[in-house]
């Protein structure tokens, strides 16, 4: 076999991030069919069956049919239908029941979303007149999350989780034996409208994939037969709940919580894991003074734990100086960066001292109001969160006069609803808000103008964290941690092929090389630092330190081993980009897609090194000229790869000519052919015979 | 010196400009040209083209989203940022549909106009030849997807009489669309109202 073919067949993306409801899975799936129709050519020709053969085409040819069939229904109602009155009633009660607060938008979709499996278009209208909002606004949100539907996405909807490490753990399987329990393919609903089948980008389980979503529910550890189980369950009617098998470790045992995840905190270091009383932090933040506080965290040498390293103590101070009240402190547990899941451990089990935290804050910065943004994905631990709260309340940790002063202070919880562009600030600013999760132009900066136009500071749960334990230690107890740029520890998220997968509270300046030898990885092709947007590091680099002068990390610490294939899995890193942008800007919205096509020619056999610069060019072009940071470093998982693996990329393109065309004849008529009852002719314009 | 008044220098000449004015702004008062795709007359700066970019003390920023400074150093027609202009609006065409021979806009197009300006000829990425609908649900209003650049100039200028938004953005991504609410007739008439000033394309020649 040629190794154009190889890669042919790689290319066929068993898992892509592609929500396949917004419109492009006709072009997906037809280039899926032909890709098949390579793979079982070419075993054929292995053993040449006349008959076999025309099967194959005959099942090919009626599964295009049906393709093509759908692709024709799918067109969308040109009326809208009235909108029946239980509709109406339940948008009412749910609007009034968030006191019909436009800040509440998303909370309302996603309820709408909950009961009646999508937020139609009379639901849109009905909701815009509740709020009395302009109808586009509403749209607008609802169509840009992930988690909203324009169509019915089933009672059961099981989304599928595609990023590298459930990739690399058997998600095709998985998902393969999906489709075939239920007889769907990914981005239908069936006609019962029972199932949906959906595929989503990374959803923090990275450490016990392959894992999935049923409704909010999550799933670890999955396998084709427990997919048997799952269905057949559902098929009988039993609630998501029912369906839970083994609970999980530490408080995912909880009723509360009363799920499958395990938290697999694999090093317990000094920050995170030791005592804590409650309420200890905020006692010593009261007894030396908001303004002392900032200083505290500000000789502490904290910086932001979120991946960008803004140092705390000065946002902090920040904040306080700006001319304008109220104030607010939110916490981003948007964590979507792929290969991240710390912030899911630390909700779960330390939500006291993550809130702790972020009361500290809101005295340091004269706050009365703490949001934190939790994403969807993590829907499942907002009961655990609120019964949290109310125990804090109780405690006079939270409310009115806390510990008998004049400092009032509370903490709602928003929920996302599946957006990775969300964790930029001003997007999860957007979002709380309940609009689309647009980034902002910036200045002005959160701390001058955020939540609602009023000085704010966004910070990470680790980071929050990491300042309740300075409060009560002392900066110097924390400096002396890490390096001196970059003081204390960080919870690393390590996933992909290693023994250990899980959390590590590690000291910042170990090397790459360390942490490997912890958690148990050998014959490492490659290392994500970073998740997608950071850096991928092969074996030369492997002494290099993880801290914000060097490798500088959110968390995310994922591997590949040698065996794995470089290119599908910056493909799968590329795709999640192009999903993921918002689509406000021209670099990003259409860069990253120019990007990707580059890499699928180079990945067929049909790039040159030309085309490698031209990924270079590109690359930072979308880097420079972008509005927000996912755009900045969404060419990252290229021009990382292209840096630190430029041998593999060199051999895989085509030195003896400048330029090669994308387009091959018999590829392109492929699907016309089959249909015609011909066979493709896929190898007639092989170029590396030409 | 005059009050509120602050040194730029723009490619090494120095200009005055005023403070809160943005560096678009504050050029083309001076007379430089800052080439601009989504920016418009008054409306507040946006910031979706990027085609302003220019480089503000060695970063590239956005003209007409950043706000002058004193003794700022702007950079605006290096060979660096005519390239990246130029890739930009050759984004631009590769990712929509423009069919300059057939564009009734032809000779009239400002995007036409930049790609002229930055010696386009060819766009050096592969078109990508999008499935765009045409939505003229509307007597009076085309949505031509196919030719939207996503500027936002419809949904910043046009408003109806309570001042809501009557375009707006739906969906993510490569898959973003302008829509229209066509649910309020009073807020359609006045789009056919305030089609003429400029932020829309006229439909015809009524």
């Amino acid at each position: 076999m040629t190794q154009s073919k190889l890669n042919k067949k790689k290319l066929s993306p068993k898992l892509s991030p592609k929500t396949p409801d917004k419109k492009m899975t006709s072009k997906s799936s037809s280039s899926k069919a032909i890709s098949k129709a390579v793979s079982k050519k070419t075993k054929s020709r292995a053993e040449p069956k006349p008959e076999k053969n025309a099967k194959v085409a005959s099942k090919l040819k009626t599964k295009l049919k049906t393709k093509i069939k759908a692709k024709v229904k799918k067109q969308p109602p040109v009326q809208s239908a009235e909108p029946s009155a239980e509709l109406l009633s339940h948008i009412k009660s749910v609007v009034q029941s968030h006191n019909s607060d436009p800040t509440q938008l998303l909370a309302i979709l996603r309820e709408v979303q909950e009961k009646w499996r999508h937020v139609s278009p009379e639901a849109v209208t009905a909701i815009s007149e509740e709020l009395d909002l302009p109808r586009v606004h509403v749209e607008g949100t609802a169509t840009f999350y992930h988690f909203l539907s324009r169509t019915h996405r089933g009672k059961y909807t099981v989304y599928v989780n595609t990023s590298t490490t459930a990739e690399i753990a058997g998600a095709a399987a998985v998902a393969k034996a999906f489709e075939d329990e239920t007889g769907l393919s990914f981005g239908e609903t069936s006609k019962d409208k029972k199932f949906g089948l959906r595929k989503t980008s990374c959803i923090g389980l990275c450490d016990q994939e392959p894992a999935i979503l049923i409704n909010d529910v999550p799933f670890t550890k999955m396998t084709p037969a427990k997919v048997k189980t799952l269905v057949a369950g559902m098929k009988a009617n039993k609630s998501v709940h029912q369906l839970i098998g083994k609970l999980g470790d530490g408080n995912n045992a909880l009723g509360r919580i009363h799920s499958e995840v395990e938290n697999n905190i694999r090093v317990k270091g000094p920050v995170f894991f030791t005592d804590f009383v409650p309420g200890s932090c905020l006692k010593k933040a009261m007894e030396i003074g908001s303004l002392d506080v900032i200083e505290l965290v500000k000789k502490s040498g904290l910086r932001g734990r979120g991946g960008a390293g803004f140092p705390t103590g000065q946002k902090w101070g920040f904040c306080r100086s700006a001319n304008s009240e109220p104030r607010y402190v939110m916490c981003n547990v948007d964590e979507g960066e792929p290969g991240t899941f710390k912030d899911r451990v630390l909700m779960t089990e330390l939500p006291q001292l993550i809130f702790e935290g972020m009361i500290v804050a809101g005295y340091a910065i004269e706050a009365h109001q703490g949001i934190v943004y939790l994403r969807g994905e993590y829907a499942y631990l907002k009961k655990h969160l609120e019964e949290v709260l109310k125990t804090m309340r109780s405690n006079n940790l939270l409310g009115k006069r806390i510990l008998g002063t004049r400092f009032s202070f509370d903490i709602q919880i928003k929920l996302g609803a599946g957006a990775y562009i969300c964790g930029e600030e001003s997007a999860l600013i957007e979002s709380a808000e309940g609009k689309r999760g647009q980034p902002r132009n910036r200045p002005p900066f959160p701390v001058v103008s955020g939540y609602l136009g009023r000085p704010t500071i966004v910070n990470n749960p680790e980071t929050y964290g990491c300042a309740a334990k300075i409060l009560l230690n002392g900066p110097d107890w924390f400096r002396k941690m890490g390096t001196p740029t970059s003081a204390g520890v960080k919870l690393l998220s390590i996933a992909g092929d290693c023994k250990k997968p899980g959390i590590y509270e590690v000291e910042w300046g170990k090397t790459v090389r360390e942490i490997l030898k912890m958690c148990g990885a050998e014959n490492v092709l490659a290392v994500q630092v970073g998740g997608p947007s950071g850096a991928c590091i092969s074996e030369k680099q492997f002494d290099r330190k993880i801290c914000y002068s060097d490798l500088g990390t959110g968390g995310a610490f994922t591997i590949f081993g040698k065996h794995r294939d470089l290119f599908s899995i910056v493909h799968n890193h590329m795709e999640f980009f192009v999903e993921e942008s918002c689509g406000f800007c021209v670099p990003c919205r259409a860069g990253n897609s120019i990007l990707m096509k580059t890499l699928e020619k180079i990945m067929v056999g049909n790039g040159t090194i030309t085309d490698l610069q031209n990924i270079k060019d590109l690359g930072k072009m979308v880097s420079t000229a972008s509005r927000c940071g996912l755009g900045q470093s969404s060419p990252n998982p290229l021009i990382s790869t292209l840096q630190n693996f430029s041998d593999y990329y060199e051999s895989k393109v085509r030195k003896d000519v400048d330029y090669m065309s994308q387009f091959d004849m018999s590829y392109a008529i492929a699907d016309s052919s089959l249909v015609a009852d011909r066979q493709p002719n896929l190898e007639s314009q092989n170029p590396e015979e030409n | 010196m005059e009050q509120g008044h602050i040194k730029i220098t723009i490619d090494g000449k120095d200009i005055m400009a005023r403070e809160g004015q943005s560096i678009v702004q504050a050029a083309r008062e001076a007379g430089v040209y800052v080439p601009t795709l989504c920016d418009f007359k008054s409306l507040k700066p946006a910031g979706t083209c990027r085609v302003c970019s220019v480089k503000v003390n060695g970063k590239i920023q956005s003209g007409c989203t950043t706000e002058v400074s004193y003794g700022m150093k702007i950079e605006n027609e290096s060979p660096e940022l005519i390239n990246l202009r130029r890739g930009l609006v050759e984004m631009l065409f590769v990712e929509g549909n423009h069919m300059c021979p057939s564009c009734e806009k032809s000779g009239n197009c400002e995007l036409q106009a930049i790609a002229y300006r930055y010696q386009m000829a060819v766009p050096r990425f592969p078109f990508s030849f999008p499935h765009r609908k045409v939505e003229a649900k509307l007597p009076h209003l085309l949505l031509e997807h196919n030719r939207c650049i996503q500027c936002l100039r419809c949904v910043r200028g046009v408003k109806a009489k309570d001042g809501h938004d009557i375009f707006g953005f739906i969906r993510r991504g490569h898959n973003i669309r302008i829509t229209v609410d066509t649910t309020d007739p009073d807020s359609l008439s006045e789009v056919t109202a305030q089609k003429s000033n400029g932020y829309l394309p006229r439909r015809s020649f009524d």
